[in-house]
């Protein structure tokens, strides 16, 4: 018995140990130029080293003209950033998608009326809102999804383990998983961006990948002006001109989640 | 001790076997699922939570129910409980088990399970799961297989393992509390952001559990002779109706709380669940079972002169056990699913292969709690 | 001792088990280096050869945590102080332009199966 307690604590000392000791060692190896922006413990805000050619902002975010959008544009849209990012096209109900057409009172659950115009047969277009308090952040148990500086919320799908709690977290439905290999339903493949592989989440990324190259989002680009992008936290930018003119509101506001996409309606 | 589980006779062998052949119809089916991911399940992008963390939720209540054991036998020294206390404890053991198999079954990528600690992150309540859970499975190995080892050698257990029993208590309790949170604290999901959620299941696994407990005790009781000591089980079994009596309370407050209210975003999910949502509604017949069996169970158990009757406890707590997995099991989550938080509808129904590889789990801790059983049993049985 | 028997053949067993990499490979050819395919239009990599092959794994996965988790995208050589973008297909796979021949024919005879590619897509090929 005696014997059994020893080992016991003894291996107990060691686990506890070896779970303290390996952050703190990563922290103290952190040599090499790159400080770890990732919080020892609980998510942090990472820091966005940009480069030379890079679009920056303090706080990124997205303004959608409802008015501006049509079928044709928002089919566009949904085309290039699903084409662009190796987003496969699925059937049924186990499908991926990164930026969607939606009913504007599915969107807007409790600030439409039936006797608006919005809310009859209109749609628009539903994405990742970037929360700036983002549940799915919250909530993910190996921060494979975490949150910028500039707001963007990102994935790493390299760490994401698939347990779609995110997906539970998310009030938006911005998420999608990989229920099977997404590569036989891509169409046309874009070399440069990976694909990604069953058992990962995914979601709209507002194309960092794009930003560190200097270019805007493919979305806003094709969009033929009805989304605009830029820095919330410069009052000269398009975004805040934008919101200061005209009436906007975000999708469920209530829950806290502090939305970064606007819709001016 | 562990010997004593490979000296059996030939129903011991013959279920063992017949567990086995479970496990590797789960196996099959499980390959399946690594083959071709989670798209052999009936989950999808709107409800992406299904049986597997269905089945966790509802046996994580039964793994908690150790505790109405331990409780009045160290707490208000109700004496007659020890002879039944390390059937509670093994119990526990085969349940934890259990929930952590349906967690790494519900993984996408569970070649990665180790993330979770090779990057702890204590803001999400899925580590605190994994913290409560391993914690109480190694309480229970631990304050099991100690005890039952002092008394096999018919000396007091060490004094040191009264810490763990005594720890045991709260960390009981824990474990389902943490697993409410997983779900009470997710914005826009009106069936489940309630502050009675941890309470409910606290409330329905003390129901469930002990109801477990004492069906599973009849159970050794005709294969092996083991006998619980009088008016034991009839004892348990009001834990087992007080505790549904909570449940059906608070689920009576929360059906008040939502439709006085009238917010349609909380509505929503009970009326998918109770009597179909713009005509979607696979649970209803379920959910009513559940209730007509729970109603059904309270009124059978609540008399006192039927608790002592063999044949109206096991049906008592027959009802009340698949009741409450009806309602954690089946509705919990589907309901909160249903509609999503952009009220669009699409219904699940578990696969086929969903079902064996939960099959082939279920198989995976009986065989656990039986190999346990014959242990504590057999020992049992020598020191008389 | 009780149990003679089944004790030794257990062991048996056992040891036959844990040595099967041994005896399996008996008779089998001694390891070679496989010859890969060298880039025609470069001549150095983003560090010396021996680095390279030493540590290509560890340092890809350092890019990829930098690039993901933390948007550093540039890397500054140490041999050549030249500045490249961190990344497996656009960097490493625009002079090494033939995965099957190298990638993958190393890969292949150490036995190891890097899963980079289920997601990062080889330019030139895999046609299916």
């Amino acid at each position: 018995m005696k014997t059994l307690r020893r080992n016991f604590l003894k291996i107990a000392a060691v686990a506890v140990l070896g779970w303290g000791v390996r952050p703190a060692s990563q922290l103290l190896a952190s040599g090499g130029g790159a400080e770890p922006s990732e919080g020892l413990l609980f998510a942090s805000r990472h820091s966005v080293h940009a480069g030379p050619n890079a679009l920056s902002a303090k706080r990124w975010a997205m303004v959608i003209d409802t008015a501006k959008l049509n079928e044709k544009v928002m089919e566009e849209i949904q085309h290039v950033c699903h084409t662009l990012h190796n987003v496969p096209n699925i059937p049924g109900k186990q499908n991926i998608k990164w930026i969607w057409e939606t009913h504007m009172e599915h969107l807007f659950l409790e600030d439409l009326h039936e006797y608006q115009p919005e809310a009859g047969a209109k749609s628009a277009l539903a994405l990742c809102n970037h929360c700036d308090n983002p549940p799915c952040v919250r909530v993910c148990p190996t921060k494979a999804t975490f949150q910028r500086e500039d707001g963007i919320v990102m994935m790493d799908f390299h760490r994401c383990i698939g347990c779609r709690y995110c997906m539970a977290g998310c009030p938006y439905g911005s998420r999608s998983f990989n229920f099977m290999d997404p590569r036989p339903y891509i169409e046309t493949t874009t070399p440069d961006f990976p694909t990604r592989t069953k058992g990962v989440v995914e979601k709209c990324e507002f194309c960092a990948e794009r930003l560190a190259e200097g270019k805007m989002p493919a979305c806003v680009e094709v969009s033929e002006g009805a989304l605009t992008f830029g820095d919330l936290a410069d009052p000269e930018s398009e975004v805040r001109k934008l919101l200061a003119e005209r009436f906007s509101i975000r999708r469920s506001p209530t829950l806290g989640t502090k939305p970064c996409v606007y819709y001016l309606v | 001790m562990l010997e004593k589980a490979i000296n059996g006779s030939k129903v011991y062998w013959g279920w063992i076997a017949f567990l086995l052949l479970l496990m590797s119809i789960g196996a099959a089916c499980y390959w399946q699922q690594l083959s071709h991911g989670l798209t052999i399940t009936g989950m999808s992008r709107d409800v992406t939570w299904g049986f597997y963390i269905a089945q966790f939720t509802f046996l994580v209540g039964v793994a908690a129910s150790a505790v109405m054991l331990v409780i009045p036998k160290y707490l208000h020294d109700y004496h007659k409980f020890a002879k039944i206390l390390i059937l509670g404890e093994f119990n526990a053991v085969a349940m934890v088990i259990l929930c952590l198999l349906f967690i790494v079954a519900d993984l996408g990528s569970p070649q990665r399970l180790m993330n979770v600690l090779l990057h702890p992150t204590p803001n999400s309540v899925l580590f605190w799961d994994m913290v409560v859970l391993n914690g109480y499975l190694l309480i229970n190995i631990l304050v099991g297989w100690v005890t039952l080892e002092a008394e096999r050698k018919q000396i007091a257990p060490p004094k040191w393992i009264k810490f763990f029993i005594y720890l045991s208590i709260p960390w009981a309790v824990s474990i389902h509390t943490v697993t409410a949170f997983l779900y009470c604290g997710l914005p826009g999901r009106g069936y489940w952001l309630t502050a009675v959620l941890a309470a409910r299941f606290l409330a329905s696994a003390f129901a469930a559990g002990p109801a477990f407990l004492i069906l599973v005790t009849y159970i050794a009781k005709i294969f092996t002779g083991f006998d619980p000591g009088k008016g034991v089980l009839p004892t348990l079994g009001k834990t087992v109706v007080y505790a549904m009596c909570v449940n059906l309370f608070l689920l009576l407050c929360e059906v008040f709380t939502v439709f006085y209210s009238q917010i349609p975003s909380h509505m929503a999910h009970l009326q998918y669940l109770f009597v179909g949502y713009h005509g979607h509604g696979v649970l209803v017949p379920w959910m009513w079972s559940a209730m007509i069996m729970a109603v059904v169970g309270i009124l059978i158990l609540i008399v006192p002169k039927n608790r002592q009757q063999d044949n109206l406890l096991i049906i008592g707590c027959l009802l009340i056990f698949i009741g409450a997995w009806i309602d954690k099991g089946l509705g919990m989550i589907g309901g909160g699913f249903v509609p999503n938080p952009l009220h669009e509808i699409t219904e699940y129904v578990p696969s086929q292969l969903e079902l064996g590889v939960s099959l082939g789990i279920y198989a995976t801790g009986f065989l656990v709690l039986t190999i346990l059983y014959k242990v504590a049993i057999g020992v049992k049985q020598e020191v008389e | 001792m009780y149990d003679k028997n089944k004790i030794l053949t257990g062991l048996a067993v056992f040891v036959v088990f844990m040595t099967y990499p041994f005896w399996n490979n008996i008779g089998s050819a001694a390891y070679t280096r496989p010859v890969v395919e060298k880039p025609k239009n470069a001549k150095e990599c983003v560090e010396s050869v021996e680095f390279m092959r030493a540590e290509h794994m560890a340092m890809i996965n350092t890019w990829r945590d930098e690039v993901v988790r933390n948007g550093q995208h540039e890397y500054h050589s140490t041999a050549s102080h030249q500045v490249f973008q961190k990344s497996l297909t656009k960097t490493c796979l625009k002079c090494h332009e033939n995965k099957a021949e190298f990638c993958d024919k190393c890969h292949a005879t150490v036995s190891v199966n890097p899963y980079c590619w289920d997601c990062h897509v080889d330019p030139k090929g895999e046609k299916k």
